[in-house]
């Protein structure tokens, strides 16, 4: 009787499954995300996402990959990735291993041969000893495809690799299958969720992004951010986080270099907590900006403007926000 | 259902998403698959599946919000009242009359926006490509509707001179404009998703061929964004990677280090690569008199394109040469323009005075990766031109292009010493619009690949 392999897909039943999913491994999640996230598994789809640095694009994927318990197979895109790195490669050192080992063996079951002729043909009636899968060394596209459940496939920063290699990844996510010439073609039983992530530092391909579903993640609105914020620093006041985000907000506003993402108000409320701030004070932002701004330019820039934004940030507009936010709080 | 997705896409592409044929199908399936009672979530699916950027998906949203907002819930199953007017013409004038009026009564709006979209159908209202086809199609839809025995009876009940009649015709005249209204408004709207982008696109072909020195100030802003498109066509184009192998050249050190643990074997071969050079630009403008007109556009140009060329200095002349990357780097665009030129445009033209400034200061910024661009006409108010200067240049540089806005038939006519110029350049070409500036700046930078 076949065994019928259950696949790790199942707790995806539908989109508001999936926000609860990503929720309960404290990923807040929005609809557009969830939606993307529905469809690639519903499409068989990789999904391409771009946005700002820091806004939790291959966060999603390691959220994903610990909800549905899959195996999380990573791929860092870099300038001169080929094939043998991302696919897999001949254990070169094994095969010669090997052959030095086994040279007693096969000139024991050669012995018998008289002519050059005869220890080929004789030499040909075995298999392919040295170029069988097990001496395959799969690296994380194959190594995705092996996966029996399914897995998250993380294809991180595309847009740093080279096109010859985009061109490459072609036939993998559109058929989930990777041909070896000497074995032949290994198909995935059940294809992994592909996240590609891009910080547009290149244009990708046309027929890249053919192929996959379109996800731009941008900053997040106060209300998520603070949820966000909420969800990964322990132990934050109310009072201090809805000051800390709606401060963040407005500083975003701001033209500069390098606006801060929420991997920065994460670390900043971190920063804050640990110097026991329990509400937002001028000083305490001035001394602690570099953890919020990485440009000296930018902290340069928005300086000036900290006494305002402090105010603006605790003031009564923002106190009106949190209440209406968090009506038990009065 | 799928008439719509098929018609919405095609709307999508008429607005330059490039949508293939293979999303239109994954378009099809994920509407089977998620359903569109949910407008939101037929947005989000859609858009995630159709739009492959942020602009586009901008585009997409807005078209989202235009179509559908066009289809009201009831057009899928036309109810009876509507359902008769496949033999319009056949009918009585005044069954027609009655029907029309009974759809304009107020209660009846359901029933007048399914008459409309079945009239929008039967009138080809998606093919509407210009605003002035507007009222056409207007006319059209009302004539699917049954408009003529509208019209038919509207005559009859006026020439009936009777009080009873007029209060008809009155009735009947407010009907027609109801429906005309009604039909404008659909029409209206059919334009701005189907034919909108059409004319956009249409006018931006205009402005990409027109004189640069004649673009109104009206049309600057257009003319800003044109220059960015072109400067991101030419980006993608160009910053392309900058290796190429060259099979053939073995590469031995490399070889020898990626095979190092299967004891230099080689397993591995790896072959030579040649390097491209990244491109470095030296460009030169005149800013005197009508020149300057045309600095604007190549500086915003080469500007708007740092990404490919990362290697980009500028400098200025009418009688003295400055560098200006200073102003145009720190500075708000326009605004450094009008600094450049209110601060060097001053001066009686000297290409001498300005060639030999810039080997004083500048020289040793010529390398053999640097084309020279040089603006201007090359009219040089009778001084010396310093032809030898300019020969020492164009040997130290890998290429010399001449972008001249003047017609070739002035070349060499009065003051201008073009001619003598010429044989240094690799190129010496009139430059009159956009178009002419991207063909040129396209060869600049293909010199590098």
């Amino acid at each position: 009787m076949a065994i019928v392999t259950k696949t790790g897909y199942e707790p995806m039943t539908s989109i508001a499954a999936i926000t609860a999913g990503l929720d309960t491994v404290g990923y807040i999640s929005i609809s557009q995300i969830s939606t993307a996230v529905f469809l690639a598994h519903g499409l068989r789809k990789p999904i391409l996402i771009e946005g700002p640095a820091g806004v939790g694009k291959t966060d999603l994927a390691a959220s994903l990959s610990k909800w549905l318990n899959l195996p999380l197979i990573r791929l860092q895109c870099y300038e001169g990735l080929d094939e043998g790195k991302a696919l897999y490669e001949w254990k070169y050192g094994k095969q010669l291993l090997y052959t030095q080992i086994l040279k007693e063996k096969l000139n024991e079951l050669l012995g018998g041969a008289e002519t050059l002729k005869d220890s080929l043909s004789k030499l040909s009636g075995f298999e392919d000893l040295f170029f069988s899968p097990q001496f395959l060394e799969a690296r994380p596209l194959l190594h995705a495809m092996q996966q029996d459940r399914g897995s998250v496939l993380l294809i991180d920063e595309i847009d740093k690799s080279d096109e010859a290699f985009e061109a490459f990844l072609l036939e993998v996510l559109s058929d989930y299958q990777v041909t070896v010439p000497e074995i032949g073609t290994i198909k995935a039983n059940v294809p992994p969720l592909v996240i590609l992530t891009s910080n547009n530092v290149r244009e990708l391909g046309d027929a890249l992004k053919r192929r996959c579903l379109h996800l731009h993640i941008g900053f997040p609105d106060h209300e998520r951010e603070q949820r966000i914020v909420r969800a990964r620093v322990d132990g934050i006041s109310d009072t201090l986080l809805n000051q800390l985000v709606s401060f963040v907000q407005s500083v975003r506003e701001i033209d500069i270099k390098k606006r801060p993402s929420i991997a920065e108000t994460v670390d900043w409320a971190r920063t804050l907590l640990l110097l026991h701030a329990s509400i937002l004070d001028e000083a305490f932002v001035r001394d602690t900006l570099n953890v919020l701004l990485k440009h000296e330019s930018d902290i340069a820039a928005v300086s000036p403007a900290i006494g305002k934004m402090v105010r603006e940030a605790t003031g009564p507009d923002a106190r009106g926000r949190l209440a209406s936010g968090y009506p038990d709080m009065g | 259902m799928e008439k719509q997705i098929s018609n919405f896409i095609r709307a999508l592409r008429s607005a330059d998403v490039r949508v293939s044929t293979g999303e239109a199908l994954d378009a099809a399936r994920t509407v089977a698959m998620i359903g569109y009672d949910d407008r939101l979530l037929m947005k989000d699916s859609l858009a995630c599946v159709l739009a492959k950027s942020e602009s586009e998906k901008l585009i997409h949203d807005r078209l989202f919000e235009l179509y559908f907002s066009a289809a009201p819930a009831g057009s899928a199953a036309p109810d009876a009242s509507a359902g008769n007017d496949d033999g319009a013409s056949d009918e009585d004038p005044k069954d027609a009359a009655e029907r029309l009026s009974q759809l304009t009564q107020p209660g009846n709006e359901q029933a007048l926006a399914t008459a409309i979209e079945r009239a929008a159908e039967a009138a080809g209202l998606n093919d509407i490509r210009f605003s002035t086809q507007v009222a056409y199609f207007a006319q059209s839809m009302i004539r699917a509707m049954g408009g003529e025995q509208l019209q038919a009876r509207l005559l009859e009940a006026l020439q009936g001179r009777t009080p009873d009649a007029d209060a008809v015709a009155q009735r009947l005249i407010d009907v027609r404009r109801a429906l005309t209204m009604a039909a404008r408004e659909r029409a209206e709207r059919a334009f701005q998703i189907f034919g909108a982008a059409e004319t956009e696109k249409f006018r931006d072909e205009v402005a990409a061929t027109k004189r640069l020195s004649a673009i109104e100030a009206s049309d600057m802003a257009r003319m800003k964004q044109l220059v960015m498109k072109v400067a991101k066509r030419l980006a993608v184009k160009h910053s392309r990677r900058r290796k190429r192998t060259q099979r053939g050249l073995l590469d031995v050190r490399r070889t020898m280090r990626a095979n190092a643990g299967v004891d230099g074997v080689p397993f591995n071969v790896i072959w030579r690569q040649k390097k491209k050079d990244r491109p470095k630009i030296l460009v030169i403008c005149d800013v005197s008199g009508s020149v300057a007109l045309y600095v604007r556009f190549l500086l915003l140009l080469l500007y708007s394109m740092k990404e490919a060329i990362p290697d980009l200095n500028a400098f200025a002349f009418s009688y003295r040469l400055k560098a200006v990357d200073d102003i145009l780097e720190t500075m708000e665009f326009d605004a450094a323009i009008k600094k450049i030129l209110r601060e060097i445009g001053l001066g009686s033209t000297s290409y001498g005075q300005a060639f030999s400034d810039f080997k004083m200061e500048h020289e040793h910024k010529i390398d053999r990766r640097t084309t020279i661009i040089i603006l201007g006409d090359g009219r040089s108010n009778y001084g010396d031109p310093r032809i030898d200067l300019f020969r020492d240049f164009a040997s130290r540089a890998k290429r010399v292009i001449w972008l001249n806005p003047e017609g070739r038939s002035l070349w060499g006519t009065g003051d201008s010493v073009i001619p003598r110029y010429e044989p240094f350049c690799a190129q010496m070409g009139h430059v009159a619009t956009l178009k002419d500036l991207e063909k040129a700046i396209d060869e600049v930078l293909t010199a590098y690949s």
